[in-house]
């Protein structure tokens, strides 16, 4: 009795509903009429897709920051670097997928990193309401690149209005440059041998390795992090400001390293979404972006105050494996032709944002 | 000052979750009388007043034995505002005032006079409008019964301090009835001119027929001008006795009168102090920390001493650990081994060879959350590299040396714990403390600075904790600088003790000092004092 105790405290209550709600959900799929195989497709394809943007969330947390609802930042960061390696291989007249992947990145980590360092400046001055300051930072960064999307001098035809001439499509296919360059097995086959393992299928499930590989690396340089000098002083000054103070370690130094940290995840995190999925999101697509990380990550099981790269894993497969597998089986239930699969779709990912604030206690955390 | 008292509180006991905190204690006051009422520390004069005032804190915990009456009758008071209705004020350490309202809707907060208006005559008197005129005139006539001329319309948040604390009497002299008055420290926050001037302006309140009781702990004040006074000494009456009959040294001497026991049983070790050597000196040394000010503290720690800082809550030993550290802004100067500290620099002390072990320990002591393993290696490992492991652009934690030290620290210090891996959280607070220090030694510290090593610890962990202490000091020659409420604890470990008042050292004294001369160093004056100019506060 008191092992299945013990059980359910260390894995919290939430963890088990929704897990269960989960798997319920995956039991029921085949008898709606959807293929088992692609529900685990899916499954495995949105986990990696947002790995790297949940994994944004630990550093913030950690360093004291609270949660990061302003990762829009970072991902704009990544949507420049994006665009601009885009431009430049147009520029160049040549069509090169993987130089254009490692250009954004190198164009984003940077810009992020500036983008992150002020941002924490201004995170450091507004201490105690960080995550209502971070929300609209986030919200105001998406205002500001649309802009920014309007007014870069673009000229490549996949990037811009084909009749104005001028000023970023809403969506950019990235078909010619890296989109499915790491995760989709019809992208990979047209690689040379030697990176064919990057994407397969096995019996009918598609297997986007080299992204899931790519997230697990992230991960790993994380929990690295984490542990090291550096690392501990953040943690330490995300815990307890003044333990910290009185180890001599300034505990602003500390939360920017952190908000920098998890800008630049951010940016990479939204350049591995695009290559999953193969286009890239400009203008209010990513609005809402830092509010599915958020909720992520807190049903993964962290708290405004502790995160883990665990959460990371867990959260981000719970949420966006019911994400995925409910709304197919939902449509199914639904009268055909209405919308209401999408109002739908609304109403469980905000419920689950809101039920995760609500819990913002993980399970096994009791404060006293 | 014969006739019935106004007040008399008889046989007063409490506990508080089996502490037996007050054990029938008699308080009595009468009409125009100034009953000072004395004690060190947690002698019991809160929970005394609490339970004069009916406080939510004494009901929530069982309420109290014995009787009070008010005027020959025996009352109970169940909260706050019945004692109000009983007569009894209370003149508050900390200012309750509202400092964006005048002096006047200050006085008169909460017994507002109205007139009634349109509205009120259908929704009741909370809307009726203010009566200025009449509030004014009263608020008027309370200043004046205490010897006040200022502007009663004038904002409270500008005035000086001194002030403020006048127009917090005036609110008490202005309801109507008052009987009795408490004064709670009242001139602890008031200059020399400002508390000479309340000091008068409670006479003035006494002559007119008022009772007040007076709480201090400057034994002069109560010399001055109290008639009668209570001593009490850990929750029980020691004298009820007229000033007249008492001078400063008795009183302290009473106030403090304990045997010293000894807390720890290290067999003397024979240890050479090197008087040449100034381990640790504070010069000019002042801390602005609020509630435990430092002001221009002079003093100096020998080599190998272990020398105690004593004195009352709030007068500012705290302080100087914190100001140390570098938790709160400092002046003046600290010199390790006389190497000037530079304390706006964040962690110069613990690079110079200091450690320390915080009075708050779940606030500035331990990471809750996190490992006993973690804290224990968490200081040393960033201040000076250890435990860390070279893996490229990384060093990372070793959790192997880690693992094995933090091991070594349980059993040296007998951290009673499932392993290294128990989260801080849930320890007891003995074993908190004894995480605390542990992070403390594994810095190797040649000074090592600790404040209330003992605070809420059960007596087997205060005696390991110190134990250890003086053992460390016997073997390695660490200073040790203890910081401490309890004074029997310093006596009964400590080569010198510094009694903190009023933010200076007021007096160093050696342990086998009398009781009477700590009583007296913590009311900020001196033996010789005592004896020689003592009386001429008298008038």
């Amino acid at each position: 009795m008191s092992r299945t105790k013990d059980f359910v405290m260390r894995i919290g209550w939430p963890r088990l509903i929704i897990g269960l709600f989960f798997v319920l959900l995956i039991v029921v799929s085949p008898f709606m009429g959807l293929k088992l195989t692609d529900v685990f497709s899916d499954v495995l394809r949105r986990w990696a897709m947002f790995g790297v943007l949940v994994l944004a969330m630990v550093p913030g947390v950690q360093s004291g920051i609270g949660l990061n609802f302003g990762v829009s930042l970072g991902v704009v960061a990544g949507l420049i670097g994006s665009t601009s390696a885009i431009e430049l291989s147009y520029r160049q007249g040549v069509q090169r997928p993987w130089a254009d992947l490692g250009f954004a990145l190198l164009i984003a980590i940077p810009l992020a990193a500036i983008l992150g360092f002020l941002y924490g400046l201004l995170l450091n001055r507004v201490k105690g309401s960080e995550m209502t300051v971070s929300t609209y930072v986030g919200f105001s960064a998406i205002a500001f690149s649309n802009i920014i999307w309007l007014s870069l001098p673009f000229k490549s035809g996949v990037l811009v209005w084909p009749i104005a001439g001028e000023g970023m499509r809403n969506t950019i296919n990235l078909e010619q440059s890296f989109g499915g360059l790491m995760s989709n097995p019809a992208v990979v086959a047209g690689l040379p041998r030697g990176l064919r393992w990057l994407a397969f299928e096995v019996g009918g499930v598609v297997i986007p390795l080299g992204v899931i590989l790519f997230f697990l690396a992230m991960c790993f340089l994380n929990w690295l992090f984490l542990r090291s000098k550096k690392g501990i002083a953040m943690s330490a000054a995300g815990e307890n400001t003044l333990f910290t103070r009185s180890n001599a370690i300034n505990v602003d130094h500390m939360r920017i390293l952190g908000t920098m940290i998890s800008t630049v995840l951010g940016a990479v995190g939204i350049i591995m979404y695009a290559q999953i999925f193969g286009f890239l999101q400009l203008y209010n697509a990513p609005l809402m972006m830092g509010f599915q990380c958020v909720a992520a990550v807190l049903i993964g099981g962290a708290t405004t105050r502790r995160a883990t790269i665990t959460n990371v894993l867990v959260g981000t497969l719970l949420f966006q494996g019911i994400l995925t597998t409910a709304l197919p089986v939902i449509k199914r239930l639904m009268p055909s032709g209405s919308t209401l699969s999408e109002v739908l779709r609304i109403i469980i990912s905000n419920g689950i944002i809101l039920y995760a604030l609500s819990k913002t206690k993980g399970g096994n955390q009791v404060e006293k | 000052m014969e006739g019935p008292p106004i007040l008399s509180m008889k046989g007063i006991s409490k506990e508080f979750f089996g502490n037996q905190v007050l054990k029938n204690v008699d308080l009595i006051a009468r009409p125009g009388e100034i009953h000072a009422l004395v004690g060190e520390n947690g002698a019991g004069k809160s929970t005394l007043m609490n339970i004069l005032f009916g406080m939510p804190v004494i009901h929530s915990t069982g309420g109290f034995k014995g009787e009070i009456e008010i005027g020959g009758e025996k009352v109970t008071i169940a909260n706050p505002h019945e004692a109000m209705n009983h007569g009894i004020g209370m003149v508050h350490q900390e200012f309750m005032l509202i400092p964006d309202f005048s002096i006047t809707e200050n006085i008169k907060v909460g017994r507002e006079i109205g007139k009634p208006t349109m509205l009120s005559k259908f929704l009741g008197s909370s809307m009726d409008i203010l009566d200025r005129r009449a509030m004014s005139k009263d608020a008027q006539n309370a200043l004046s019964r205490i010897g006040m001329s200022i502007e009663d319309y004038v904002k409270v948040a500008g005035l000086p301090i001194g002030y403020k604390q006048f127009v917090e009497i005036a609110r008490e002299i202005d309801k109507t009835g008052i009987k009795l008055l408490v004064f709670d420290e009242p001139t602890a926050v008031l200059t020399e001119s400002e508390a000479e001037r309340l000091l008068d302006i409670m006479r003035r309140i006494a002559r007119q027929g008022i009772a007040i009781i007076f709480i201090t702990h400057r034994l002069d004040e109560v010399l001055a001008v109290a008639d009668s006074l209570t001593i009490l000494r850990d929750g029980e009456l020691i004298e009820r006795t007229m000033t007249k009959d008492m001078t400063v040294v008795e009183i302290a001497g009473k106030m403090i009168g304990r045997k010293v026991e000894r807390l720890v049983d290290v067999a003397d070790t024979v240890r050479e102090l090197d008087d040449d050597t100034v381990a640790l000196e504070l010069r000019n040394f002042s801390v602005a920390m609020p509630g435990e000010q430092v002001s221009q503290m002079d003093v100096s720690v020998k080599k190998g001493e272990i020398f105690g800082f004593g004195g009352l809550a709030g007068q500012g030993k705290i302080g100087i650990i914190n100001g140390i550290m570098g938790l709160y802004p400092s002046e003046g100067d600290a010199l390790v081994f006389g190497k000037k500290l530079q304390l706006d620099r964040l962690g110069d002390a613990l690079r110079n060879g200091m450690a320390f072990v915080s009075e708050d320990r779940r606030g500035v002591g331990l990471l809750l959350n996190e490992s006993i393993e973690r804290n224990i290696i968490f200081s040393s490992m960033q201040i000076h590299n250890k435990f860390l492991w070279k893996r490229g652009p990384f060093s990372t934690l070793n959790r192997k040396q880690s693992k094995e030290h933090a091991l070594k620290m349980i059993r040296l210090l007998d951290i009673r714990c499932t392993g290294p891996n128990q989260k801080s959280r849930s320890l007891s607070g003995g074993n908190q403390q004894k995480v605390c220090l542990a992070r403390a030694l594994t810095m190797d510290p040649n000074i090592l600075i600790v404040a209330e090593p003992t605070r809420g610890i059960d007596i087997g962990a205060k005696k390991l904790v110190l134990e250890h202490l003086v053992k460390l000091n016997a073997e390695k020659g660490v200073t040790i600088v203890i910081i401490s409420s309890e004074l029997v604890e310093l006596r009964s470990v400590c080569d010198r003790i510094a009694i903190v008042a009023e933010g200076k050292v007021s007096q160093i004294l050696p342990p086998d000092a009398s009781d009477a001369a700590f009583g007296l160093a913590m009311s900020g004056m001196s033996i010789h004092d005592a004896e020689g100019e003592g009386e001429v506060h008298h008038e």
